[in-house]
């Protein structure tokens, strides 16, 4: 693009459904419009890009950003943004390791209009929520007007490196979170070059559940995801992983196991955030503890669900 | 498209592509320079303003976004020359170096100290994350901002209004606007 001389071309046409009926009518008559949340993916870079024929803007509409409780789970509108996350307790308490992931994933200002349905559809390797979800065997919701609404896991959710399973004429309408069986423990780690405001150089989401645990006794692991971001194309599971850690006990040969499995499943890249190698290490490093950790006893007074260290 | 909205208090409205920044809006058309662009990215946090009260990087908020909204700019903190005890702060601690995130962070600290107003250290450099500092002043910007939490912990224990500013300070360009509208030397 000749960035120096813009071509004149009309403004964008912009419009704000106030329905999720008339945002998906107008999904369908014009797919090549940008769809727009709070805006902190796709603003980024915004004048060095050719403007979009028109601009959907649903950030606010009321209809995608309820977060609810239900039965089998929770569902988040895919407008809920990362502030109404951090908000929400039910969040804070059965699903920590998301709430973690929000609170990390920038400062008051992205919170404030980040939401988590721009983090999903962005589909960035280094998406800072999107680990958790797989953790959390998230599952999508989409919807479109001609077919209504459709479910897509997680986990097949990315089809290549920034795609989407969304067809050009759905939108992303909420991700439902199924309840973690009580005792699930949760753990989410970020590791950057800064605390806080700092893009991910490895992520790790992981829960586990144990059985047969008790004083002096850390038990068998009876469920366990260990989720990685920053070291694929994509967030990734790494079953070999889970594997090892289901039917085990946790204690310091299996960290050393898992430290050994976590180092082959992945194959992470160079760029100007780290390198192969730190990647590779730290990912193991992380696994591992998780699974030092899984064999001291739970937090006393943590919630059923909860218990990862914060 | 026109787009009303309100600035600082006084009802503007303004004129651009729907996916027109903000920040750009503000700076060029409305002429508050205070709003700084640092990245341009929303990693900086140097062009934060308050859209009803909520601290947002400007240079990611489309025009069309802040139609109807209320938008506060670091120009609408002080009262004419006169700082609020958050600015008076940053002054007097030297939580200020080069300058130009000064603005971002007077605003977001504003912000967080109103919603926040118990906030310790640790609490307040987790608040004030977004806002970065090239010449690396965090410390003193956090002693100034934790010197005002403790400030207006004595006013409200002792029953009494918090102390004003001293003295006037100094006006930088771009940094003591008119003072049009609502006040920023809450509480």
């Amino acid at each position: 693009m000749s960035g120096a001389t813009p071509t004149r071309t009309p403004a964008p046409a912009w419009l704000r459904p106030a329905t999720l009926a008339d945002a998906l009518a107008a999904r369908a008559a014009h797919p090549d419009w940008l769809v727009v949340a709070g805006g902190t993916d796709v603003m980024v870079g915004s004048t060095r890009r050719p403007e979009p024929p028109g601009v959907l803007d649903l950030f606010g509409l009321a209809e995608l950003s309820a977060i609810t409780e239900g039965p089998d789970g929770l569902c988040v509108g895919a407008g809920a943004t990362y502030a109404a996350l951090l908000r929400h307790p039910t969040v804070r308490d059965r699903f920590p390791c998301l709430h973690e992931a929000a609170r990390e994933v920038g400062a008051l200002q992205i919170q404030a209009r980040g939401t988590l349905g721009g983090n999903v559809q962005t589909s960035s390797p280094v998406g800072d929520t999107l680990p958790p979800l797989l953790a959390l065997d998230a599952e999508v919701e989409v919807a479109s007007a001609a077919r209504g609404p459709r479910r897509v896991p997680y986990a097949a959710w990315i089809t290549s490196y920034r795609k989407t399973a969304l067809a050009t004429d759905e939108l992303l309408v909420a991700v439902h979170l199924p309840w973690p069986a009580p005792g699930t423990r949760q753990r989410w780690r970020k590791v950057g070059t800064r605390k806080a405001q700092a893009i991910s150089k490895v992520m790790l989401a992981a829960t586990a559940r144990l059985e047969g645990d008790g004083p002096g006794r850390p038990g068998t692991i009876a469920h366990a995801r260990v989720a990685l971001g920053a070291v694929a194309d994509r967030p990734v599971r790494l079953p070999t992983v889970e594997a090892l850690l289901v039917g085990a006990s946790p204690d310091p040969a299996l960290a050393e196991r898992v430290r050994e499995a976590v180092r082959a499943a992945i194959t992470p890249i160079t760029d100007v955030r780290s390198t192969a190698d730190y990647r590779r290490e730290v990912a193991a490093n992380l696994v591992a503890r998780f699974v030092l950790d899984l064999a001291a006893p739970a937090l006393p007074g943590a919630d059923p669900g909860a218990g990862g260290a914060p | 498209m026109k787009v009303s909205l309100v600035v600082n208090g006084a009802p503007r409205e303004v004129e651009g592509g729907p996916l027109r920044r903000l920040l750009d809006v503000l700076r060029e058309d409305l002429a508050l320079t205070g709003t700084k662009e640092g990245c341009g990215e929303g990693e900086c946090g140097a062009c934060t303003v308050l859209i009803d009260g909520e601290p947002v990087n400007s240079c990611l908020v489309p025009l069309a976004q802040a139609a109807g909204r209320e938008v506060r700019t670091v120009e609408a903190l002080a009262s004419g020359e006169l700082l609020t005890d958050l600015q008076e702060a940053l002054v007097r601690c030297g939580g200020t170096q080069c300058g130009i995130c000064t603005p971002g962070i007077a605003v977001c600290a504003t912000a967080a100290l109103a919603r926040e107003p118990g906030a310790d250290r640790l609490r307040l450099r987790e608040l004030l994350a977004g806002n970065l500092c090239r010449c690396t002043g965090y410390q003193l910007v956090i002693d100034a901002v934790a010197e005002v939490v403790a400030r207006r912990a004595d006013a409200t224990d002792a029953g009494a209004a918090p102390p004003l500013p001293a003295r006037t300070a100094p006006t930088a360009p771009g940094q003591a606007g008119p003072g049009v509208g609502s006040r920023g030397a809450a509480p």
